[in-house]
């Protein structure tokens, strides 16, 4: 019960930053909630399906080219693109887990076969003359008016659509974790012959959870693709995007339901502003330089992310309350 | 038409043997240490800047910027594995990954800040000359960098078969704990180990400095062909890594004839993506060094 009032807690202040924030946190804030949306998939097939994607921009990127496609080139509402998006990047997904895991393909194999496909797609998408190829595809400018139908509206309504995404995220975590399935996938990812074991389909359900995971990326992808304007497949789909997707939940805690949540918001802001000052300095790449510092140092000191350190801080002011509490009783009896 | 092909199949062959040469150094560091350095790229470019700026400084021949380049590459791989490293060697693969991620990050930022985003022309004397030995003609710079790399390859080969720390070194990565148990220092081999496969793709990138521009953007390029490399012969196998740099540096010259530009950067994954699914170990399985 607790955990479900702190998260609302959470989403009512995010609610009021979105209504008195300024333009350029909104619009901060708005890639921080798609991240953390997006580092949810990633974190549901790593941190509790137990498969390392490496490639989620794989997926991402479907999304939002078919969100793009259907929207710029035949005017097709994105609420149809986002479906769509979801329906095939689920079935690469699981099209990819089907050809690795029928020959044993795990682990590091296919972690650097999810590398190879989205690489490929990259520059399939960036040869492609139809959808834009390395010029990119454009959304037509916003107007500023809110069209729900068409999820067309400025930069307030797209936060808002992030805020709602990531809540969804969340709350599907949460859900899924406290399921039937969240309990074979964890068992699953902890130790696979033993669920088998018990009688788990192990090949089904690593297929399952990769599809779900990349059919989340393609709806968090499209929305992206929305938010930023324009599609690049070298931005969409590169190794830079699948990077940017894993750090929020390393750094906030694998396999946690707030973790990505967290992380991303520690992360992206950090990003930003390090990229603005090497920006103002004349000076590339020291953004480069802090995520990977920030990445080697939460692996070397807290593996586990800072959600659960401050989870652990947030039971040890608690603790004390706990303890009091039957000797209180007693007293009034 | 036939010289054509033969043309670009030796050129294919030439820049096969320098893939080879940096799978190598990747292929050591899964085969005795069992972790991916997702920096390998990194590492060559820093190769090709070493390269760069040695010919550029000293005017010196390519081969002796290699010399340089495997030196300060070895300590440098030594050291990373010393001071980094080895404190995630035994910890799970997915943090690992995320580990070299950093690390592979953290290095494309510091060649950044050393040397800017654009490209800087290596174009010596060198990259222009040729041989022709009747049907093919040779640029002398692939030629060189080929031989060199070829000649490494097997001294490598040589030195890890016959000498007592190349025993060593395949007698940890058979097996750690058999190696512990017999008294080997593991900490210095797989420092020594890490060593030697940064000093692998070092010398590759000083090696192809004349060929390419010293860009900090061609890392991930090379992480990613070199990856794709290795998983072509299997990972963790020696001859594979040979096998895979020929396979992939042919494939790429006869796509760059067959197809247009874009398609040639996006065979080699084609074909890793059709190898993991029908063979899924490389042709040459693991384990073997």
């Amino acid at each position: 019960m607790k955990r479900w009032l702190a998260g609302a807690m959470v989403f009512i202040v995010l609610t009021l930053v979105g209504l008195f924030a300024d333009p350029y946190f909104i619009s901060l804030m708005t890639i921080v909630l798609l991240f953390a949306f997006l580092g949810q998939s990633w974190n549901l097939m790593l941190g509790i399906g137990g498969q390392l994607s490496i490639g989620h921009a794989l997926f991402v990127g479907l999304g939002a080219y078919s969100v793009g496609v259907l929207y710029v080139k035949f005017g097709i509402s994105p609420w149809i693109g986002l479906s769509l998006g979801m329906i095939i990047a689920g079935s690469v997904g699981a099209i990819l887990a089907w050809l690795s895991f029928r020959f044993e393909v795990r682990g590091i194999y296919f972690a650097l076969l999810t590398i190879a496909a989205a690489e490929f797609a990259r520059i399939m998408f960036g040869g492609w003359e139809f959808v834009g190829a390395m010029q990119g595809l454009f959304f037509p400018a916003p107007t500023g008016a809110i069209e729900f139908s068409m999820l067309r509206g400025g930069a307030g309504f797209y936060y808002f659509v992030a805020l709602a995404l990531a809540a969804l995220g969340i709350i599907g975590t949460e859900l899924i974790s406290r399921s039937y399935l969240g309990y074979v996938w964890r068992a699953m990812r902890d130790d696979e012959p033993a669920a088998r074991a018990l009688g788990v389909r192990t090949f089904r359900h690593k297929i399952l959870v990769i599809s779900v995971s990349a059919a989340a990326a393609a709806a968090g992808g499209g929305i992206l693709g929305l938010v930023q304007g324009a599609i690049f497949p070298d931005s969409i789909m590169g190794m830079g995007l699948s990077v940017d997707v894993l750090i929020g939940p390393v750094v906030g805690g694998l396999g946690t339901t707030f973790g990505p949540l967290i992380g991303s918001l520690a992360a992206i802001p950090l990003n930003h502003l390090m990229s603005a000052i090497g920006d103002s300095l004349r000076i590339p790449g020291l953004n480069n330089i802090t995520y990977g510092i920030v990445l080697i140092l939460v692996v070397w000191l807290l593996p586990d992310g800072i959600w659960p350190a401050i989870a652990r801080l947030c039971k040890a002011i608690q603790a004390p309350s706990r303890v009091w509490l039957p000797h209180l009783r007693k007293a009034e009896e | 038409m036939l010289s054509l092909w033969l043309n670009v199949l030796a050129s294919g062959i030439l820049l096969g043997l320098v893939y080879g040469l940096v799978a190598l150094g990747l292929t050591i560091i899964f085969g005795v240490m069992r972790v991916v350095n997702f920096a390998h790229g990194e590492m060559v470019v820093f190769g090709v800047y070493i390269g760069y700026w040695a010919v550029r400084l000293w005017n010196v021949p390519i081969i002796v910027a290699a010399a340089i380049a495997a030196v300060v590459m070895f300590f440098f791989g030594y050291l990373l594995e010393a001071l980094i490293v080895k404190r995630f060697v035994n910890r799970p693969h997915h943090y690992q990954f995320i580990v070299f991620i950093g690390l592979s990050l953290l290095f494309s930022g510091v060649l950044l800040v050393a040397f800017g985003p654009d490209p800087r022309p290596t174009a010596s004397q060198l990259s222009f000359r040729t041989v022709s030995l009747g049907f093919v003609t040779l640029d002398l710079a692939r030629l060189q960098a080929a031989i060199t790399a070829g000649v490494l390859i097997a001294l490598l080969g040589a030195y890890l078969r016959f000498s007592s720390f190349g025993r060593a070194l395949r007698a940890a990565a058979d097996n750690r704990l058999g190696g512990l148990v017999v008294g080997l220092n593991i900490p210095r081999v797989y420092a020594v180990t890490f060593g030697i496969g940064a000093a692998c793709a070092g010398v590759a990138g000083a090696l192809i400095s004349p060929l390419f521009d010293a860009q900090p953007y061609l890392a991930v390029d090379f992480t990613l062909l070199a990856f794709v490399t290795v998983i072509v012969g299997g990972l963790g196998s020696f001859s594979g890594a040979l096998l895979g740099g020929l396979v992939i540096g042919v494939a790429e010259a006869i796509a760059a004839l067959m197809f247009a530009p874009s398609m040639k950067t996006a065979l080699p994954y084609a074909l890793l993506i059709i190898i993991l699914i029908f063979r899924p170990r490389g042709f040459f399985g693991a384990k073997e060094i």
